[in-house]
Formats: structure tokens, sequence, C-alpha cells
């Protein structure tokens, strides 16, 4: 049963620096909109934090275990849902990602996919009872997984698609996938990886340019190494302080693109320096050092698990994001959890976080 | 998958995760964070100076702001030449959407039809994407307000504000001073040009070309903040533009505008000076051209009509035309030979021509008896035939030379030509045969291989007015220019200089006398004016001759061209004046203009005189000219017809 009394186990701690980050990312969105048609960006980031605080409440109030009893009937509505989506999906920039609820709201189920498959991954290794993995176990964890990556792969979502992945890694690794297992498929995915980009058939060439493009940024300046060359100008100009709140140039000058989303921790480089930078990097370690103790002193492992895949999706974000604003991972177009604009990346955070405290606060209560 | 039941969940078995691997991952977290930390050092501790080139690079454009070209005045400070400020509309295709959807409406707004919009892009097609193509040039203020009116619907469409020359109307003047335009592409790899970047504005001929580099002054810029599309979103600083330097021209507006009147209509070129320094006073070519068309962008029909008129417009004659001078040879025949002691002996028995070396040579009309006091009024060709006989080609050809012929008399003007001055040397040289003695008979009379330019005509005869000082003419007060940058347009064009030549008095006076005489009694007596101590000398000189003629049939093309020389006063003269008129029948048609420009100067200094006397009164002299009239006033007070000067 919920109870009040229960919020004294609530990490008041993580919250906080949740919401430190909160503001920050609101302050930069507000910088790098500031002469551009998204003026005003930063208020609706605040609306969807508003929103993101409620749900984090109100799923804090609902027992996680009733959430791994329901995970099967959630796992295949959101494998109909990907089809829909690739049957009714709103089509942006050549890419069915949407679902027009109306009124305004478009629905990304690839999000909420990524939580359904966190929760489902932790009950598919809780029941497997800590025994050691068969590659029967192996093979149908990565059905589980796989079949709806290829979905969202196809919408094209690489880089959604790809946030999937940490979560059956984390699951295998924290499952109990034996040294000699891990090393046979690390061989199958070189060889598998090697020939699908030989064939072309599982990625679209502007996919594959934007990986290669990070190589060698000055190859093709003006197309598609362009992002990623202002990128880097941008975090390098900002030097050791920054330009200042306001002051980045590439920022307000509208070189660097989409500065509110995918690169704003570019944006925010630019403006707050190396100092400003590594600020931002010790609160992502603070938090996730924080989920990570509150799965090990979670009741049970289902509970673990889940947070650990949230740490793996959550980890697996920050390092494709800022790698790729530094130019050190390919430009895939994942959003930087809590920092990034955007309704589906913030409600996916704070629900991901309300499970993080419902999980914590039952430690004593079950 | 199978539901297990919620009871079963919540019994907890209190398991846990094994420490090792929890802490393994916060491990392999730390290391991420670590490696992010250190490409973000890389980049912004050790790269930070590189990248902030970049940036700098990226957002701050230079733009141009171009230095107003220096104007031109006249030798009084009357305003020639001024500048005007012009909008012209560009099109940026990088913000061009689609074009043709937005077609009706530019169509319409800037008033051009959208086959003429479609022309000019297709032209500019090989042009880089971010070079913006200049769609209308000279764009009204309506149409100006269009394009402001429409930025959000146009995007593609923007405006620049730059300085345009200003000519006098009617190609007033035009020939010595020129036009300008686009730097050429041949230009820009030339050394003079090095400093010069495409699409630079650059004089083209005249004054214009040749002191460019004082008339165009230095251009500024401006530092803009741009953003990713080149917008403007601020700016830095700029370096001011320094205007290029005013010109006072040696042109006397009124001289020039009597030698515009007299040459309307006409085809030739008129050359007045002050012989004692070589200031041109006036300089006349026609036909003419506008020069204001070259200014801004030239039309297609307009340079068509200039190409294929076989009187050549863009030829300035006065330095160019290259003909035979015919009589107005004969004062540098007499030259030669009173200096070699052998015209004043001369006397001749014209019984309207002479034999030579077989050959029989007309003059004119039987003139009897003649020497020297005679021949020159009478230009009787008679005495020369024989002067030159007895003097011989190469005795002719080194006076003159003396007197500037076969050299370029150094005018600071473009494309100055040198015409030719035979002699045994010069034949040997160009055609690689001897010289025969026949051969030296026409030369007496200004006709077979010799050619002059106006300009030489106008050098050599002051040279002889002003008792033997020739002076390089020019266009330019020497004092307005920097010695380094004279020093450069002399070399440029270089000429036979200043220079003295040996002219007895009593040879001058002959001369000058006789010259009097020719317009009190002589060829040009119809042209002579009451009152005003005035010298010339007439030419009719044969464009083909008689056997050329005869098969030609006749026609404009082949009647004689009129030359006259002149000077006023005749005894320290303060104008000489060369006046050509081609196909203009009879010397003293030529002589009549050259008396019209005369009568200018002199009714001028007149008025002068009379108004340094009242100004020796306690009464206020003549109100200073003005030094900038307004750009709109200064066409109209040139034009011409309509123009009253004041002095």
């Amino acid at each position: 049963m919920f109870r009040l009394s229960s919020y004294r186990d609530f990490d008041w701690v993580l919250l906080g620096f949740v919401m430190l980050l909160s503001v920050i990312s609101v302050l930069e969105i507000k910088s790098a909109t500031l002469h551009t048609k998204f003026h005003g960006f930063d208020q609706k980031q605040i609306g969807f934090l508003a929103a993101g605080l409620f749900l984090m409440f109100v799923i804090s109030m609902i027992d996680y275990h009733r959430l791994l009893d329901i995970v099967p009937w959630a796992y295949g509505i959101s494998i109909l849902s990907l089809l829909a989506v690739k049957l009714v999906g709103q089509k942006v920039l050549g890419a069915r990602r949407w679902i027009n609820l109306g009124g305004g709201i478009h629905f990304q189920p690839s999000e909420w996919v990524k939580l359904v498959l966190i929760v489902a991954v932790a009950r598919y290794f809780w029941n497997l009872g800590g025994r050691e993995l068969s590659w029967r176990d192996i093979g149908k964890a990565f059905a589980l997984v796989c079949i709806p990556m290829m979905l969202v792969l196809m919408q094209p979502d690489m880089g959604t698609s790809l946030t999937y992945f940490p979560v059956l890694l984390c699951g295998l690794f924290l499952g109990g996938i034996r040294l000699k297992q891990a090393a046979i498929l690390v061989l199958i995915f070189t060889v598998l990886i090697g020939g699908a980009w030989k064939s072309g058939k599982l990625l679209k060439p502007y996919q594959k340019a934007r990986l290669t493009a990070f190589i060698d940024p000055d190859e093709d300046p003006k197309g598609k190494g362009y992002q990623i060359r202002q990128s880097l100008i941008a975090v390098g100009s900002g030097g050791i302080w920054g330009k200042g709140a306001n002051k980045g140039t590439q920022t307000q000058g509208d070189f660097l693109p989409i500065p509110y989303t995918d690169f704003i921790f570019a944006a925010f480089c630019e403006e707050h320096g190396f100092v400003g930078a590594l600020g931002v990097l010790l609160i992502y370690f603070l938090i996730l050092m924080r989920l990570i103790q509150n799965a090990q002193t979670a009741a049970d492992l289902p509970g673990a698990y889940i947070i650990m895949g949230i740490v793996a999706v959550i980890v697996f974000q920050i390092a494709v994001n800022i790698g790729m604003v530094v130019g050190l991972m390919p430009v895939t177009g994942i959003p930087l959890p809590l920092m990034s604009y955007g309704g589906s990346s913030i409600l996916f955070t704070f629900l991901s976080l309300g499970i993080v405290m419902n999980i914590r606060m039952r430690r004593f209560v079950n | 998958m199978e539901l297990t039941p919620q009871s079963e969940l919540t019994l907890g078995k209190a398991e846990k995760l094994p420490v090792a691997k929890l802490t393994a991952v916060q491990y392999v977290i730390a290391a991420i964070l670590v490696v992010l930390a250190v490409g973000l050092w890389r980049l912004e501790v050790v790269g930070a100076d590189n990248f902030r080139a970049l940036a700098e690079a990226n957002r701050i454009r230079k733009v141009p702001v171009l230095a107003p070209r220096g104007r031109l005045f006249d030798r009084e400070g009357r305003l020639l030449v001024d500048n005007y400020p012009s909008v012209s509309c560009f099109i940026l295709r990088e913000q061009v959407k689609d074009l043709e959807a937005d077609m009706a409406l530019i169509s319409a707004g800037l008033h051009m039809t959208p086959d003429q919009i479609r022309a000019t892009l297709k032209r500019y097609e090989s042009a880089p994407k971010y070079q913006p193509i200049p769609l209308k040039q000279d764009i009204t203020p309506d149409e100006q307000a269009f394009i402001e009116a429409h930025r959000n619907e146009l995007p593609e469409l923007e405006t620049l504000e730059e300085q345009r020359r200003l000519y006098p109307r009617d190609g007033f003047a035009a020939h010595l001073i020129g036009y300008v335009g686009e730097i050429s592409e041949d230009d820009l790899n030339k050394e003079k040009y090095a400093f010069y970047q495409p699409g630079d504005v650059v004089g083209k001929s005249g004054i214009e070309a040749t002191y460019d580099a004082l008339l165009r002054g230095v251009d500024g810029s401006r530092d803009v903040i741009v953003n990713s599309h080149g917008k403007e979103i601020g700016h830095l600083g700029q370096t001011l533009a320094q205007p290029g330097k005013d010109l006072k021209l040696t042109i006397d507006l009124d001289i020039q505008m009597a030698a515009e009147r007299a040459m309307e209509g006409k085809t030739g070129a008129v050359i007045a000076m002050d012989p004692h320094t070589g200031e041109i006073l006036a300089l006349v070519s026609r036909p003419t051209f506008d020069p204001n068309q070259f200014a801004v962008r030239l039309t297609r029909s307009y340079w068509n009509e200039i190409l294929n008129n076989p009187d050549h417009p863009l030829m300035n004659k006065a330095i160019q035309a290259q003909l035979a001078p015919g009589s107005t040879f004969k004062i540098i025949m007499s030259y030669a030979g009173l200096q070699e002691g052998r015209a004043q002996s001369l006397h001749v028995m014209c019984n309207g021509g002479a034999t030579f070396y077989g050959h029989f040579y007309a003059c004119d009309a039987r003139h009897g008896a003649v020497d020297i006091h005679r021949a020159i009024p009478q230009s009787c060709d008679t005495f020369y035939y024989t002067l030159a006989n007895d003097l011989g080609i190469d005795m002719i050809a080194k006076y003159a030379t003396e007197l500037g012929f076969s050299q370029r008399t150094g005018i600071d003007l473009p494309d100055e030509m040198m015409g030719t001055m035979p002699s045994t040397q010069w034949k040997l040289k160009t055609f690689h045969e001897k010289w025969f003695a026949g051969e030296v008979i026409s030369v007496g009379i200004g006709q077979g291989a010799v050619t002059a330019t106006p300009v030489q005509l106008a050098r050599a005869i002051g040279g002889i007015a002003s008792g033997g000082v020739l002076h390089r003419p020019h266009l330019v007060f020497p004092d307005e220019v920097p010695p380094d940058q004279l020093e450069a347009v002399h070399e440029t064009f270089p000429g036979s200089g200043e220079k003295t030549v040996p002219l007895s008095t009593d040879n001058w006076q002959i001369i000058t006398d006789a010259m009097a005489e020719t317009t009190i009694s002589g060829t040009a007596a119809s042209s002579h004016l009451e009152g005003i101590d005035f010298a010339g000398k007439t030419g009719t000189a044969q464009v083909m001759s008689h056997d050329a003629l005869a098969r030609s049939g006749g026609g404009h093309k082949t009647v004689p061209n009129a030359w006259f020389v002149g000077m006023a006063p005749r005894r320290n003269p303060d104008i000489v004046v060369a006046v050509l008129w081609e196909n203009g029948n009879w010397g003293n048609n030529s002589a009549k203009l050259g008396a019209q420009i005369i009568d200018a100067f002199v009714t001028k200094q007149r008025k002068r005189d009379n108004n340094i006397r009242i100004a020796a009164a306690p009464m206020p002299a003549t109100p200073a000219p003005a030094q900038q009239p307004s750009a709109q006033v200064a066409p109209a007070a040139l034009k011409p017809k309509t123009a009253e000067v004041t002095n």
C-alpha cells in the first residue's frame, strides 16, 4: 500500500541534482534560442519539466511490482504501437516517429518503449533466477530487445533504437553471462556489423555518412561534416571559462545546428567553458553514483535490475551525445538526458526517476 | 512469457546484485566520464586558440566600404564630374526557395519581365552560389521601397548602395574625362593592378584611367557580425574609407564649351592649349559617347551602336587620329627652311605647279612670284615643292622631329599615337627600300607618308609661337598630383617632353607675321577676327590620291580633311588651337571653327581684364566659383546650350 510517510525514503538528494541540471538546461535553451524562431522554447521546457515532475510523483506511488506484472502486456502494446507508427505515423523530415494524438500532442512511441524494455528485461533476467545463462537464454534476451529495436530502426530512428541496446548488455552482464559467451558474442557482432555495413541494407547512405563524418569532419565541411565541425568550433572556442551566458558566437550566430536539442552541450561549453562542462559532468557522475547506490540497496533483484537498466540508458546517452559534441562519436541524434529540449526525452527521464524513487521508497516497506 | 502472480514477487527473497559487478559498472561510468573530460580538455584548453580563430572567421565578415571617387573640376573650380548615390538590387541565390513562385511579384516590383530575370540568372549560372547576382542597377526609390516591404516574402532580394559616377550630359568632354568600369580579368593580371580585386571599378580611359590611383581613394571596411546565413546581426568596428582626391583640370569650361559647339555634328577633333605651359584648355573629339552608359551597366544596344559607328566614337581623335597634316605642315617646312638659311632667299614663279623628276606637281592657283612671306598666307605648293626638294627628306625629318613629329607628346591620356615622319632611315627600316628623291616633293606639302595627330600639331605650333619652347601637353595641374605619382604618369606616358628648339627671333617673326597675314588676306581670310591679333595656317589634306579618287566615284568619305592651326595673340600667344575636321573639304572651314574658339577665349580674357580693373576699385571682385556644386546641378550647368557661366 502507498503511504505518504514513504516519502521519508524519497531520494531528495538525487532530485536535487536532477533539478540543478534542469535549471541549467532551461537557461541554456533560453540562450540558444534567443535569436531564433524557437524563442520561448525555454518556457515550454519548464512546462515539460513540471509535467515530468508530476508524472514522477504519480509513478512513485504505484508499486513497481505492479509494473513488472503488467509488463508483458505493455511489451505487446509497444510492438503494436511501433507498427502503428509505421502505418499511420506523421512523416517529419523523411522519418515516421510520431503519432499525432490531436490537440498538438505528438506521441513518440519509441521513447516509452524504452521504459517498457527496461522493465521487461529486468523481469526476464530476474525470472532466470540467477542461473548460468544458456545460449537459449541469451537468444531469448536478444529477441526481446532486438524486435522493437529493428522496428524503430526502420522508422528510421537510429539514435533511439541504439539506446535499447545498452539495456540488453546491462541485463546480460548483471544476469550472469560468462566471459567465453561474451567473447563469442563480440566476435559474431563484429562480423555481422561489418557485413551489414558493406551490404548497405541496414543503414541508409546518409546514416553511414553521418557515422563516418566524425572521423574527418574537414573532408566535407559544408556537407555532412558541417554539424560536427561547427560543434567542435563551438566547444573549442569556449576555452577554459567560456564566452559567457548568451554570448556564444557559434550559438547565437546560428552556426551551431540545433543548439537547443542534440547540440545543447556544445552550446553550453561555448558559453561556460571547460569549467562549466566539468561541472555538468560532475553532476552526471553524482546522479549516476546515486542511482547505482539505489540499485545496491534495492529490496529485491527486479528493482535492482530496473535501476541498472535506467543507468545503462542514461550512461549510453551521455556518452554518445557528449562524445558526439566533442568529436569522439558519430552524429546519431541522441538527446542529452536532462539537458536537451524535448518533451519525450524529459518525460522518459522523469518517469525513470519516478521508478527509481518507487524502488527506493519500498525498500523498507514491503 | 508467463505472468507471475504479484504475491510471489512481493515475498522478496532478499536477493542482491553482486557488489563486484556494481563496482565494475561504477568504474566503467567513471572511465567514460574521464574520457569525455579529456575530450573537452583537448578542445577547450589545448585547442582553444585555434577554435577561437575559427569561430571568429565564421562570424565576422569584412564588408567593403567603397571610397567615393575624387571629383573633377575645371581650372576655375567648376564641377565637371561628380558622384551620386545609387542603389542596386541583388539576388542571393542561397536564399532562393522557389523563384518561379516569386517571379510574378519580383517582376511587378522591379519592373522587369520574368524573361529578363531568368536571363540574368542564367548569365551568372557558373558563378559560385554564395556570390550575389546583380539583378538591377540604379533602382528607383519605389523599387527600393518594394524590396524593403517584401523582406519576409522575398528574402532573396538584397539592396546595396554605392557611389556612381555622374558625367556631363551628351558626351561633353567625354574623351578627355574618360569613363570608369568594372576591372577586366586581363587587367587583374597586370602589375599595375596588383592590389585590385575582381569587381573593383577602375578608370578605363581618359583622365579617369591616367589618374585612377589618385581618384579611387582607399576603400574601407566594416567588420560585421553575421549569422550562419550571412545575415548581419551586429557590427564590431570599421576602417573608414579615404575618399579619392578631387582633381583640378587645366580645362577651361568656357573654352571647352566653345570647342564642343564648334564641333557639333562634325567628325574630328579640337585641341586648345596654353603654349607657355602645355596646359590643355579644351579637348574635343567627335563623334562622342555617353560615359554615363559605361558607369552603369552597358546595354548591348548602346554598345552595338558605338561599335558599328564608322566614325569610331570611342577613339580620341585629338591624340589618336594619325592623318596627313596637309598644308599645316608648311609651318614646319618654313621653320626648317629658315633655320637652314634657304627659305629667306628662295623665290619661285608659281604657274599653277612645277615639274620635278619628270612628274608635274600641281598647285591650287597660279601665285606668280612667291617668297616665304607670300608662300605661307597663300599656301603656295610650288614654293614648298621647291623648298622640300632643296632641303631633302632627312633635313626635313630632322626639324620635324625637333618639333615632336613621329613621337608621342607625352600628354597624360592613355593610348596616344605617334604619327609618322618619313626619312631615308625610316623607309629602309619600315619597307627595306631606299628613299627616292622624288618622294620628298609631296612631303613638302604635308602629304605622302607624313602623318600627325592634332595634339602633335598643337604642340609644334605652340613651340614656334612661343619662340622655340615646347611643353608636354597636360590636362591636370602638376601641383595637384604628388611628385611620385606625377613621375609614374610621365613614365607611363613618355614623350618628347619639355625642350627648347633653336628658333631665331627673325625667323620667328617671319613665320608668325605670315601666319597673321593668313587670317587677313590669306587662305583663312574668311575667318578673320576683327580686333584680334590672330594668326594661323590652314590645311586641306587629300584622303586619297587623285587616281584612287577617280576610281572611288566620290562620296562623303573621299572629301579632303580640313585642318587648321592657329594662335592668339600673335605675339606672346596665350592659346594655340589645332582643328581637324575630317572630310571638312577645305582648310578654311576648319579655320572658322578655330576662330570661334579663339574668339571665345579672347572675349573671356577681355572680360577678365575689365574685371581686374573693376576689382582695383574698392569693389568686391567676382564671386569665387562654387567648389562643391550639387550633383544634380552639374550636368545641366555643363550642357553647352543651356549653360551660362558667369565670370
